[in-house]
């Protein structure tokens, strides 16, 4: 200090000040927010949008319908790719199904489905048990439980025994583990046992099991790819062959709209289906062109309808 | 010198005991409309925190993005998952000052004319903005209302082709926070 000369006290003096001033500004909004943020009790921040859809490609996603929301969903699976021309590569032939969803409360939903596919009927119920969440309530993942029943009704392969309605009726029970890693990356594991009232021979299992899953990847806010796997487990499916179903999409989403299309090697729309019936084969070229387009309308409006 | 020194000590004393007069609310409401040729999107927030003190001008605001509620719980979920980012920047919030603070009376009923100017965060971005406001003296209340537009793209937010006419370019804002006197 005794070598500064007063000019330059004098600015140090002033550049204190306003060190000083600024700071006690500063200290004074922090009070300020301290204040606002005094007695707030931490929140519980759900996770939403873990996918965009309910379908990852094929199969059921975690994520049922908004509270209030209908949703309508077109699937569509042209026939195989190494058809040939005369087919048009699988252009000419379908299978289709047109589905409803309903989201009734934020963790439950139903819907219902007619398939082109065996003219099957199929209702479903599915309910999330745990939802991913951070903050005052944490949950690493969602949990998601499903089950549906379906009946086909084309005509009797035996008529000349005796039939019985029950005989038509499937059924899928799943268990859906899925978490959202950031906002790009999702994942979901699930597991599923298909109930077939009646199989074709006796070496043919009722109950089936498979393991699978899928996941998918945001290339931008509105783009992802998607990538589905199920295993079929040996020795179930025995008077058939049926292969694990794989399928690989885009989802595109616009305002309203979400586009899926995608490449499969299951033509069947349902769980019962592409689990235990899928014929066809990726390395022999037996791959479906397909796509769902859901349509979102909002019936009601719940009253507070954040978390 | 010495002198200096004191008035400076003086200053920033008195910096520190003139915040008595504080109002503050945590039920304020936001209104965010957009109006395109194809669609008009209204969503409400009725979580605001706010907070003045009227001896220094300080104004602050801190609003929780996933507090918006629309009509349609796809586009809540739009906003938050493609518009805001909601994850990433929780809050947007405004660090500012009520400039011409000496012409409001809070002991005289009425309403004033206020300029209120500061820092704008939202989406991680901060601009600095500069509006005109009123508030409205009850006993023990402080109404506050603005009306205000701001330009998505300023903030960084972008709007896809495909929707351009379903989201406006310009969101209009509307403020309305009624503040209790914070003892």
């Amino acid at each position: 200090m005794i070598n500064l000369t007063r000019k330059m006290k004098l600015k140090f003096i002033v550049l204190l000040s306003i060190f000083c001033l600024s700071a006690v500004f500063e200290v004074r909004s922090q009070d300020l927010i301290g204040l606002l943020e005094q007695g707030e009790k931490p929140v519980t921040d759900y996770t939403s949008a873990t996918f965009k859809t309910t379908r990852i490609v094929i199969g059921q996603s975690i994520e049922i319908p908004h509270q209030g929301d209908l949703l309508f969903l077109i699937t569509h699976h042209f026939g195989a790719l190494n058809s040939g021309y005369e087919n048009l590569y699988g252009l000419k032939q379908a299978t289709i199904r047109l589905g409803l969803e309903y989201g009734l409360t934020k963790w439950f939903g139903f819907g219902v489905g007619l398939n082109t596919y065996k003219n099957t009927w199929d209702g479903f119920v599915k309910a999330k048990i745990l939802r991913q969440s951070t903050g005052a309530k944490k949950m690493p993942v969602t949990l998601d439980l499903f089950a549906n029943t379906a009946i086909y009704t084309t005509k009797w392969e035996n008529p000349d025994r005796p039939n019985y309605f029950t005989s038509r009726m499937t059924y899928t029970f799943e268990l859906m583990v899925a978490r959202k890693f950031g906002n790009a990356l999702s994942l979901q594991v699930t597991g599923s046992m298909v109930h077939k009232n009646l199989v074709p021979t006796a070496a043919d299992k009722n109950n089936i099991f498979t393991v699978g899953g899928g996941g998918r990847v945001k290339v931008s806010e509105r783009v992802s790819i998607n990538a589905e796997y199920y295993h079929l487990f040996a020795d179930q499916v025995k008077s058939t062959k049926a292969y694990d179903s794989f399928s690989l999409g885009v989802d595109i989403e616009t305002g309203g709209h979400i586009f899926q299309i995608f490449l499969t090697n299951s033509s069947g729309e349902i769980e019962q289906y592409f689990l235990t019936e899928t014929a066809g084969k990726w390395s022999n070229g037996e791959i479906f062109l397909g796509f769902n387009i859901s349509r979102i309308f909002t019936v009601y409006t719940p009253k507070h309808r954040s978390q | 010198m010495k002198k200096l020194i004191l008035i400076f000590l003086c200053c920033s004393f008195m910096v520190f005991t003139a915040n008595a007069q504080r109002y503050i609310t945590k039920t304020g409401h936001i209104k965010f409309y957009s109006d395109s040729p194809l669609e008009k999107i209204e969503a409400h927030n009725r979580q605001v925190k706010a907070i003045i003190d009227v001896a220094t001008g300080d104004f602050i605001f801190t609003v929780l993005m996933k507090s918006f509620e629309f009509p349609k719980a796809l586009m809540q979920e739009h906003f938050n998952e493609n518009y805001v980012e909601s994850d990433k920047f929780p809050n947007a919030t405004f660090l500012g000052k009520v400039t011409n603070i000496k012409d409001l009376n809070v002991a005289k009923e009425g309403t004033y004319e206020v300029t209120v100017e500061g820092k704008l965060t939202i989406h991680g971005v901060t601009r600095f903005v500069k509006e005109q406001g009123t508030f409205e003296v009850q006993s023990n209340k402080l109404n506050g209302k603005a009306k205000f537009n701001l330009f998505l793209a300023d903030y960084g937010i972008k709007v896809p082709g495909a929707v351009t006419n379903n989201i406006s370019k310009t969101i209009e804002i509307t403020v309305e926070v009624a503040l209790d006197k914070f003892n």
